[in-house]
């Protein structure tokens, strides 16, 4: 058992340094369950609601796709599981790969493990006590969870079914992140082949959800969900997702003794020898740089869109006489409840595109930090290009992604409609959003450029501006508090007309914090 | 010709931190300065400085002629810099790295980048990620090298290169300097400063102890000599200027001023010389003088040391 020797001790010390991570990872899951039971108790107040709305999902092939199969979804339950369990699996999964990554092989390829295998520790001691807190954080979502299901008075054995299967899906992610950290040498791999595996799962559960759910059985997801929580639950489905973290975990601990430390099974790619000609100003770089999470984003994006407008054609019969639904999308106004479904689905993925918005400008922080700044800015790159050839990929992304948002709406609502006119049309309306973006940008750039060290407190504003969006009205945020986002200054197409003045004032707003932060920028020392 | 680097009173100071405290340095142009003092005495900090990256709260900076904070543009293209720490996005390849330093700069020579590449032994196509703190450095080492550009900035350039990669490292200096360029080299290997530069400047707590050629700076110490002599040694000891004197028999051992050092070796001879042994004072020594506090104690080591292995003393 030498090989464990020093397990304790390090679990105790990635408890310690991760504790905010682990703590908002589990509150996070529990959060999210709890809110979609609040909110769904709130929208279908009554059985006849709750019939109305299973009846329109049963025949809906884009709900399905994206929650799972139409189980009991006229009572409470069934619907929580329907709305929170598919999305709720997926965050838990990348809980579960996120930790392994960065506690294993993110440790390992930083150096950082090499010093404590340096110590009176166990060859497998690192990789156990990862796995060991990264269980537990499962454990501790599925206890969340189904707390938070029972406070809220749903049936106890459908509750524990699902928390359970929040819990057992997470392992089986972390069994897979493990055993992918074995065999590649770099982190962002890690996650990348943990990622497509969780996708795939995704995919091949949605596929089989929407035809008589044989193929589902080919995926973790697909199992969980076969345990059919608040439908006659049965347990014996776990039991596949049991063995499978077992074989998973078992390999990758079999791989994990045989190879040295720092290297993969595989050995990387070699990358280029010489620079593509566009890597030689600082636009290239910033590009070259930020593509990869350009593309991430904008992926990301136009799943979310294409869910949103392959829905809004039926929107009618989800809606039906719930009014609860209905005040909501009729906040942003509109002739049809269609319209003001579609003015809604751009405000939320103009919110989502903010992340990379943000993320972006933050580049010049991280840059900064990461000293890789200094190395440029003692080639003759002044200061003042250095930081708007990463602002122009922050600024020129943000279009990027309102267009993919707009042209993913569009093309689905007008495939499913029967009317592609509608194309060019929906992808203006979604790019309206473009100022309120640009002025996050703008914000995080007067940060980074006069008051660096609180330049994280831009994910706070965006935070602040995804609840009063998205929740504002079911929390009660007060008007004036909602009107201070820029998402709810901006028209509200297709529902609303375009007003100028605004549109104008956004963009002024927007100029004016970015020259202040570069300014700043330009004025301060750079450590 | 100008000076390459002139710098009076730098004041610098972080918070309660005071990182410069009037440090002074000059460097002239085509000369190899050595920039040397202990950890933490605020030599990244002058660099940080010189190159515009930070601004000093007073004295007076003039870098090739001009203003770093004003005109950091216009001298960063007649410079090229190593950080201490050479940290390179983790996805890029080093190859691509050298390639991109050297366009912003203006001036990538291919021929030149493909000869140093060899030199240091450096493999371009592996990702940043996967390079050594050595390899890491190399890639810093050949985007500034690679450059004709006039000043050379180097910070720590060879911490973590293998003696073959340091001899490889000399030379490069060497011909740099053969061509007229100016280098201003913060080292901690002394031996390292001691082959390449032509005046040091050291520095300790944010200012400047001492400054000057090796010889000028050798002159301000002591020389080590170890003798066997006919006649009893005794007579030394009212000399001027001679230090730890030791006699057994007829063998004496001392440390001697440098501007004593002509009296201590007449009177020596009058003794009847049998064997001789002078140690010129080493940088080590210089640098050690300098920490004052730390003083008596480190020079006792370096001298118990020294007398453990008198051979390689000569």
């Amino acid at each position: 058992m030498t090989e464990l020797t020093g397990t304790a001790e390090l679990t105790r010390f990635i408890v310690r340094r991760d504790r905010i991570r682990i703590l908002v990872w589990v509150f996070a899951v529990a959060g999210l369950v709890a809110l979609t039971v609040v909110g769904i108790k709130g929208l279908y107040p009554t059985q006849a609601d709750l019939d109305q709305a299973a009846a329109a999902s049963q025949g809906n092939a884009a709900a399905i796709v994206f929650n799972g199969p139409a189980q009991s979804l006229n009572t409470v339950g069934g619907e929580v599981a329907f709305q929170a369990g598919a999305m709720g699996m997926v965050v838990v999964a990348l809980m579960s790969l996120l930790m392994i990554g960065r506690l294993t092989r993110g440790e390992e390829e930083a150096g950082r493990l090499e010093l404590l295998r340096s110590l009176p520790v166990g060859s497998c001691a690192p990789i156990a006590s990862a796995s060991f807190t990264v269980a537990a954080m499962n454990v501790a979502v599925g206890v969340a969870t189904t707390l938070a299901m029972l406070a809220q008075h749903l049936p106890a054995a459908g509750s524990l079914t699902l928390g359970t299967s929040f819990m057992l899906l997470g392992l089986v992610f972390g069994g897979v992140a493990l055993l992918a950290a074995q065999i590649t040498e770099n982190v962002r791999v890690v996650y990348g082949v943990a990622g497509v595996v969780l996708g795939a799962a995704f995919v091949v559960r949605a596929v089989g959800d929407i035809g008589d759910g044989t193929v589902s059985w080919f995926s973790p997801i697909g199992w969980a969900q076969k345990a059919r929580p608040f439908a006659g639950q049965r347990w014996w489905p776990f039991l596949l997702l049991v063995v499978a973290t077992t074989v998973l975990v078992a390999t990758a601990s079999v791989l994990a003794g045989r190879r040295d430390l720092g290297e993969g099974l595989i050995a990387p790619r070699p990358g280029r020898s010489c620079a593509a000609p566009s890597l030689g100003r600082p636009i290239g770089l910033a590009v070259r740089l930020q593509r990869g999470s350009l593309t991430g984003w904008s992926v990301g994006v136009l799943v979310a869109g294409v869910g949103y407008g392959s829905i809004a054609p039926s929107i009618d019969t989800f809606v039906g006489r719930n009014k609860a639904l209905a005040d909501m999308l009729a906040r942003a106004g509109g002739a049809s409840l269609t319209d003001s479904y579609l003015a809604t689905s751009f405000r939320t993925l103009a919110l989502i595109g903010t992340g990379f918005a943000i993320q972006s400008a933050l580049r010049l922080r991280s840059e900064e930090t990461s000293m890789r700044a200094e190395a440029v800015l003692a080639t003759p790159v002044s200061r003042w290009r250095w930081a708007t050839s990463h602002l122009t990929v922050a600024f020129a992304g943000s279009v990027v992604l309102l267009a993919l948002a707009g042209l993913a709406v569009g093309l689905s609502y007008g495939v499913v409609g029967g009317d592609l006119s509608v194309v060019p049309h929906l992808v203006g309306d979604a790019l309206v959003y473009a100022p309120a973006m640009w002025l996050l940008v703008g914000f995080t750039v007067a940060l980074v450029g006069l008051a660096p060290r609180g330049a994280v407190a831009s994910w706070a504003i965006l935070t602040v501006c995804l609840v009063v969006g998205l929740l504002g009205p079911a929390l009660g945020v007060p008007r004036w508090l909602q009107r201070l986002s820029p998402f709810e200054r901006t028209a509200q197409l297709p529902a609303a007309h375009l007003t100028y003045m605004p549109f104008m004032v956004l963009i002024a707003v927007a100029a004016a914090l970015t020259l202040a932060g570069l300014t700043g920028l330009r004025r301060r020392d750079i450590r | 010709m100008s000076r390459a680097i002139t710098a009076l009173g730098l004041v610098k100071t972080f918070g309660r931190t005071r990182a410069l405290d009037g440090l002074d340095l000059t460097v002239e142009t085509g000369e190899v300065h050595g920039f040397l003092g202990p950890n933490g005495a605020g030599k990244t900090t002058t660099i940080r400085v010189l190159l515009g990256l930070l601004r000093a709260d007073a004295g007076e900076v003039v870098m090739l002629a001009g203003d770093p904070w004003n005109g950091a543009v216009e001298l960063h293209r007649r410079l090229a810099y190593v950080p201490g720490e050479v940290t390179l996005w983790p996805t890029l390849s080093g190859g691509e790295v050298i390639d991109l330093f050297g366009r912003l700069r203006g001036d990538l020579d291919r021929r030149r980048r493909d000869e140093l590449l060899e030199r240091f032994e450096l493999d371009p196509t592996k990702k940043a990620r996967t390079y050594s703190k050595g390899n890491r450095q190399k890639v810093g080492l050949v985007t500034a090298l690679v450059s004709d550009a006039e000043l050379l900035i180097l910070d720590e350039p060879t911490s973590g290169l293998d003696p073959l990669m340091e001899a490889v490292f000399q030379d490069c200096i060497r011909e740099v300097k053969a061509e007229g360029r100016t280098v201003l080299l913060s080292s901690h290997i002394l031996a390292e400063v001691e082959s390449l530069c032509d005046r040091v400047s050291i520095i300790r707590a944010g200012r400047t102890e001492q400054s000057g050629t090796l010889d000028e700076l050798r002159h301000l110490t002591r020389t080590s000599i170890i003798a066997e002599t006919e006649r009893s040694a005794e007579r030394l000891a009212d000399l001027p200027g001679v230090h730890s004197l030791e006699i057994d028999g007829t063998h004496v051992r001392f440390d001697v001023d440098t501007a004593h050092l002509d009296v201590a070796v007449q009177r020596l001879g009058e003794l009847g010389v049998r064997s001789l042994i002078s140690h010129p004072p080493t940088l080590e020594e210089l640098f050690l003088r300098h920490y004052g506090d730390q003083l008596a104690r480190e020079h006792d080591w370096v001298k118990s040391d020294r007398e453990a292995r008198p051979s390689s003393a000569r």
